[in-house]
């Protein structure tokens, strides 16, 4: 199914430079399904911080340094739905005054995937192999959600691993309070709309709270963890990761005489 | 209306405190998510609504002076009388004109968000004239002194027991009364002032070019009553309300309805094209609309934010907007609150003096995923922040560390360096619990959210081990 495919993987900064964890577990489950990985040294950001401050030039000069390095791919994967939303949304939109470059963005928008549309869409994963111990909650986190329609694959997938207890978010489609450079400009209104969302995931009695964008997991983790709650976050990748490797534990157990 | 859009931070902070707004806020927003929901649950086909909806506006918005063109002939064919007024000024002098003309002394007017844009109320009560509110949460907010904190539930921010208080210091009612007798305490004293008034004054939610009919949509029935009983009906109309076809209005007035309320239909629309004709038994004599300017123009001919004027004003982008249900509608400084009027407020009222409005929003999108006529609000706010960084209202700093940023950032050397510096310096600040320390972003950070610990090797790091060990494996 995933015989030959080839993807460039676009890690993010905020992935390299503080859960790399998440990009290991990525690779080892792309891996897993045979796609052969490149990792482009010279990437850094995706230009979101400069874009969302209304600062579209610079953000224009970071989406040019992003089209050097991944043009020439098969496909680009990368475990951030909305850093992916910023190429695949917003690139060729900066570019709309020139023509040849404007088409050279919405092609490589078309070729661009979030890491669990990559492998539900594109490799057509629906059933995930391994188990997991504990309950599972997830949250839709807004760009994936609302930017790439991102709903149902991660829910599937959580939910064909064995022993999951998945249980539904109250709330899920509301935003943590994020935002960017919002959760620092206007930290009090941030920290009311995290206070609703912790007291969503309290509620729902699960061990981990799981999504696909590290920018919004680092907030909850961080509202979590000042609240004192027993509650761990992990990313999708690390979760289907940790899966990957339950079962190899187990039929390693089973070839034991 | 004073204009303290720029104080956007003091007084969110503000209503941060106020416990029972949050409580209202959270009661109100809850129930009106939930009304929408069903309403639009029985309409499979809701998506394709909307899209035509955003065409039908598209086209209105696009063929804006032709339809308005249209409209005048049409309705001044049949008596009524159009006025064309640049800014909230030349409005209230307009009407305040009208009314002197038809020697008006008392005025009562139905729920109308644009005459609270000119602030008509306090232009005619300086004038002598007696006004009076019409719609319930208005009428509670003017004998509070207050202004609308929502574009269609006005008095949202007020308890039960706050208007009972209000009313029984007002109107000699039971301090203690519930609901149904506080609503029968104002319907006594409004009936009263409806049978008295000589000028009623409305808003219009469309008017419909092709047949020159303004279009008002209620529940209460007070605005029946204003643009009946008065001898005189004056409607103040934001320019961007007319449509051309009577035949659009089938699908915007079910598209309404429910994004504001969750209702099929409101329990009163009302179509008036003329004033009272002679085989007609009641009506004013006399009808006036005033088309307001008041920045529409200066919006109409922005093609990336024109689509601001497509808003049909339910609401429902403010009742599922996280900000606006953490803050309230009174935080955004001026008439229109949410998202909706974080976009329209700059235009309206100058972007030096709502420059903080664009920027209130986590951009999650979901008043763009509710709006009925599909208005790209997050890519609205986006484009306002871009306006001010071209305008040069960012500041230095902001100025210097986004050079510094993009130069990094195509420069992966560069990058790779400061990385590796800011690294150490990044850890040891947040493992010595320094940021609280430090000021600035990390502080605001931390005070609610730990910050995370880098607690191992970068992922390019791990890359490059990785990398090695494969090739050498090879």
């Amino acid at each position: 199914m995933s015989e030959g495919k080839q993807a460039k993987i676009f890690i993010t900064c905020l992935v390299d430079f503080l859960f790399p964890s998440v990009g290991r577990a990525m690779v080892k489950v792309l891996r897993h399904y045979g796609v052969e990985l490149e990792f482009p040294s010279g990437q850094t950001c995706c230009g979101q911080p400069a874009f969302n401050a209304g600062f579209q030039g610079q953000a224009r000069e970071v989406a040019l340094h992003f089209l050097d390095l991944f043009e020439d791919s098969e496909a680009v994967v990368s475990p951030s739905g909305s850093c992916v939303a910023m190429v695949k949304e917003y690139y060729p939109g900066l570019f709309s005054e020139d023509e040849e470059l404007k088409s050279r963005f919405d092609e490589l928008a078309s070729r661009t995937w979030e890491f669990s549309q990559y492998l539900t869409e594109v490799l057509g994963v629906s059933d995930f192999p391994g188990s997991s111990d504990g309950s599972l909650t997830w949250h839709d986190c807004c760009h994936s959600l609302r930017g790439l329609g991102i709903e149902e694959g991660p829910r599937k997938l959580l939910h064909s691993l064995e022993g999951a207890d998945f249980r539904e978010l109250e709330d899920s489609k509301e935003c943590c309070g994020f935002g960017g450079l919002f959760s620092v400009k206007f930290d009090e209104i941030s920290s009311e709309m995290l206070k609703n969302k912790l007291a969503c995931i309290e509620k729902s009695g699960a061990d981990c709270l799981v999504a696909t964008d590290c920018s919004c997991l680092m907030h909850m983790a961080g509202g979590l963890e000042k609240a004192g709650s027993e509650v761990r976050t992990r990313h999708l990748a690390e979760v289907l990761a940790g899966a990957l490797d339950e079962k190899a534990a187990g039929s390693q157990e089973e070839s034991l005489p | 209306m004073k204009v303290r859009s720029d104080q956007f931070s003091r007084l969110s902070s503000e209503a941060l405190q106020d416990e029972f707004l949050r409580e209202a806020l959270a009661r109100a927003n809850a129930s009106f998510q939930d009304a929408r929901g069903d309403a639009i649950d029985s309409m499979p086909d809701w998506e394709e609504l909307r899209q035509q909806a955003h065409e039908i506006k598209n086209r209105a918005i696009e063929n804006l002076p032709e339809a308005l063109e249209a409209f005048e002939e049409n309705i001044c064919s049949r008596g009524g009388e159009v006025h064309y007024c640049e800014d909230g000024a030349a409005a209230r002098d307009t009407i305040l004109s009208i009314i002197r003309s038809h020697d008006g002394t008392s005025v009562t007017k139905s729920k109308s968000m644009v005459t609270e844009e000119i602030a008509l109320n306090d232009h005619l009560e300086e004038a002598g004239l007696s006004v009076l509110e019409g719609d319930l949460g208005e009428y509670i907010i003017q004998l509070a002194g207050e202004h609308p904190s929502h574009i269609i539930a006005p008095a949202i921010h007020k308890s039960r027991e706050e208007v009972a208080e209000l009313f029984h210091e007002h109107l000699g009612s039971d301090p203690k009364a519930d609901i149904p007798e506080l609503t029968r305490v104002a319907q006594r004293t409004l009936r009263e002032a409806f049978l008295g008034a000589d000028i009623g004054i409305s808003g219009a939610n469309f008017v419909v070019s092709e047949t020159g009919t303004i279009v008002l949509v209620e529940n209460e029935g007070n605005i029946r009553m204003s643009t009946t009983i008065p001898r005189v009906h004056i409607a103040l109309v934001g320019i961007e309300k007319v449509v051309p076809r009577m035949e659009d209005l089938a699908l915007l007035l079910r598209l309404l309805c429910r994004s504001a309320t969750g209702q099929r239909v409101t329990s009163y629309i009302s179509f008036i094209s003329s004033a009272r004709t002679p085989a007609e038994g009641d009506g004013p004599e006399k009808l006036h609309v005033v088309f307001l300017d008041a920045g529409r123009s200066r919006l109409w001919a922005d093609p990336e934010q024109r689509a601001a004027l497509n808003c049909i004003r339910c609401g429902a982008c403010l009742n599922f907007c996280p900000v606006y249900g953490s803050v309230g509608g009174h935080s955004y400084g001026w008439v229109y609150p949410g998202p909706i009027g974080s976009v329209i407020t700059p235009h309206y009222v100058g972007i030096e003096k709502a420059s903080q409005l664009p920027q209130a929003s986590s951009l999650c999108g979901r008043c763009a995923e509710v709006c009925p006529v599909k208005i790209p609000l997050p890519d609205m706010l986006l484009g306002l922040r871009a306006k001010a960084v071209e305008a040069g209202s960012a500041g230095l700093v902001e100025r210097f560390s986004m050079r510094v940023y993009s130069l990094l950032a195509r420069s992966p050397r560069l990058w790779r360096f400061a990385l590796a510096c800011g690294r150490p310096v990044y850890k040891l600040a947040a493992r010595a619990g320094l940021a609280s320390l430090l000021g600035g972003p990390l502080r605001r950070w931390s005070r609610t959210r730990s910050l995370p610990l880098p607690r191992e090797q970068g992922f390019r790091s791990w890359w490059r081990t990785e990398k090695k060990r494969g090739d050498a494996d090879g």
